[in-house]
């Protein structure tokens, strides 16, 4: 049988802030703005949440899924562009906090909205390295961001918390991986530099030369090296930075909404960056049947796309899913805030002494 | 909690990692050295345990005035659980509001920040609560 995902968990934050209450507090048009955006509301991550708590979530709902031993990982890449530490690992806190440490290699990703994706790949290099001298039997690859977007400027609408982990491995494989391929340009659509809170992007990139050039192209030669089409897949999952590039990307690729629906998740909780498409494929993993062929592609701003063509397997018929919550039950489990309550979990507001 | 004796009890703090009387089977957290019921004779036989982190709560209270620490998250919950593998514990419970707390009411543990040595310091984890 072929490496793939071996289990999965998803995390989304409790709190909401709502398009309307956000143009509420700038002048402008919050529901014009959510309409265009396809986005209803995102995800706020709680004043005690960070990329490292939301990863840590993620990681142990795919275990308690797997039912596995965590000292059988062999491997955790944290994949993200909010690590709560510039300089120290967010994969080492995962690690302990799942009690996969101490033996196992762990590191820290960065590559805008794809860094996750890429550490899928990492991890399915390892776990089939015929080199004995490389016993990895099993790898953790997670995407998790508490992002934000500079207040009053576009982002802020979209710029939310999540996160996934994916247990890779080569046996007991729910999903199998069948290829793996990327596409990668020097693209500056979008970029934060060290020591800035907020991102900055170049308007003139940000749609055609960068997210949809690089997901048609790297969808394309998937299709291409398969041999496929669009109709052959049951599902299809893209990089969702808003509710519509994803729906106008599958329509140029030749995908109907149909098979886009189920992995849809940004026009309910924003678009949860290194989360994204993976949360997007957890949501897809939720409802998927056995022999059901899905294709994921991933987009991260500098940038690049991870393309995946996945085959549900017979595993998926005996796996405990209900032994975490599905990504829908997230969703629904919303609870709306306010801008001022929005702005103090987000700790926008100065204390006495500050 | 300074850096290092906060790290001293990571695995408790992360994972609940308490401890099991290898006598009568009495469960603790955190860990004892030695078993209150069985005394002498639990010496050397106390095994570590790791709590699942579900539980009720006995009774809560709300804290308005915190620490500086915890002064950015005024009001917040603090509960004493009942874990339902044994022994009882304090812990915040996060994610609703006062008036959502009921005794009796089943808990879950979650991983969060517990705190900051300042904004250049190191950042603490472990568990807390959330409603089930
Ligand atoms: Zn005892």
């Amino acid at each position: 049988m072929r490496s793939g995902i071996v289990s999965y968990g998803a995390y989304v934050p409790k709190y909401r802030i709502l398009p309307k209450e956000i143009g509420r507090v700038w002048g402008q048009d919050g529901e014009a703005m959510g309409k265009a955006l396809n986005i209803s509301a995102k995800s706020v991550p709680g004043l005690d949440e960070d990329t490292a708590t939301i990863s840590v979530m993620a990681a142990r709902r795919a275990l308690a899924r797997s039912g596995m031993d965590p000292s059988l990982i062999g491997a955790i890449y944290v994949g993200s562009e909010s690590h709560p530490y510039a300089v120290k690992p967010t994969a080492t806190i995962v690690s302990e906090a799942i009690r996969a440490a101490p033996y196992l290699t762990a590191s820290d990703l960065e590559f805008a909205c794809k860094a996750g994706t890429a550490g899928m790949q990492a991890c399915l290099g390892l776990i089939n390295s015929p080199d004995e001298n490389i016993p990895i039997q099993y790898a953790l690859a997670i995407g998790a961001d508490t992002s934000q977007g500079a207040p009053g400027n576009a982002l802020e609408y979209s710029a939310s918390a999540g996160g996934v982990a994916f247990i890779i491995g080569r046996e007991k494989v729910i999903a199998s991986i069948d290829l793996t391929m990327s596409y990668t340009t020097d693209t500056p659509d979008f970029w934060r530099r060290e020591g800035m809170k907020y991102p900055s992007h170049a308007e003139r990139f940000t749609g055609k030369p960068a997210y949809f050039k690089h997901i048609q192209n790297c969808a394309g030669m998937i299709m291409k090296r398969m041999g496929t089409e669009p109709k052959d897949y049951d599902h299809a999952v893209f990089h969702q930075p808003n509710g519509k590039f994803p729906i106008v990307v599958a329509k140029k690729l030749g995908f109907t909404d149909e098979q886009i629906k189920d992995g849809l998740i940004c026009p309910y909780i924003g678009n949860t960056y290194s989360g994204s498409m993976m949360i997007g494929l957890a949501a897809i993993l939720d409802v998927a049947s056995p022999g059901d062929r899905v294709l994921a592609v991933s987009y991260g701003s500098g940038a690049g796309s991870d393309g995946f063509d996945i085959t549900i397997t017979d595993e998926m018929k005996t796996f405990p899913k209900d032994k975490a919550p599905l990504v829908n039950e997230m969703i629904s489990g919303g609870k709306v805030i306010d801008y001022a309550i929005y702005m103090k979990l987000r700790e926008k507001i100065k204390l006495e002494g500050e | 909690m300074s850096g290092a004796r906060y790290w001293r009890h990571q695995d408790q703090r992360y994972n609940m990692a308490g401890n099991e009387c290898g006598v009568c089977g009495s469960r603790f957290f955190p860990g004892k050295t030695m078993c209150p019921n069985c005394h002498r004779r639990s010496v050397g036989k106390m095994k570590k345990f790791y709590f699942n982190g579900n539980g009720k709560i006995i009774t809560y209270t709300i804290i308005h005035e915190g620490s500086l620490q915890y002064r950015n998250q005024v009001p917040y919950l603090l509960a004493i659980i009942e874990l339902e593998e044994g022994d009882k514990v304090l812990g915040q419970i996060v994610d609703c509001e006062a008036s959502d707390l009921a005794m009796g009411k089943k808990v879950e543990m979650v991983f969060r920040k517990l705190g900051e040595q300042g904004k250049s310091g190191t950042i603490q984890y472990g568990y807390k609560f959330i409603l089930k």
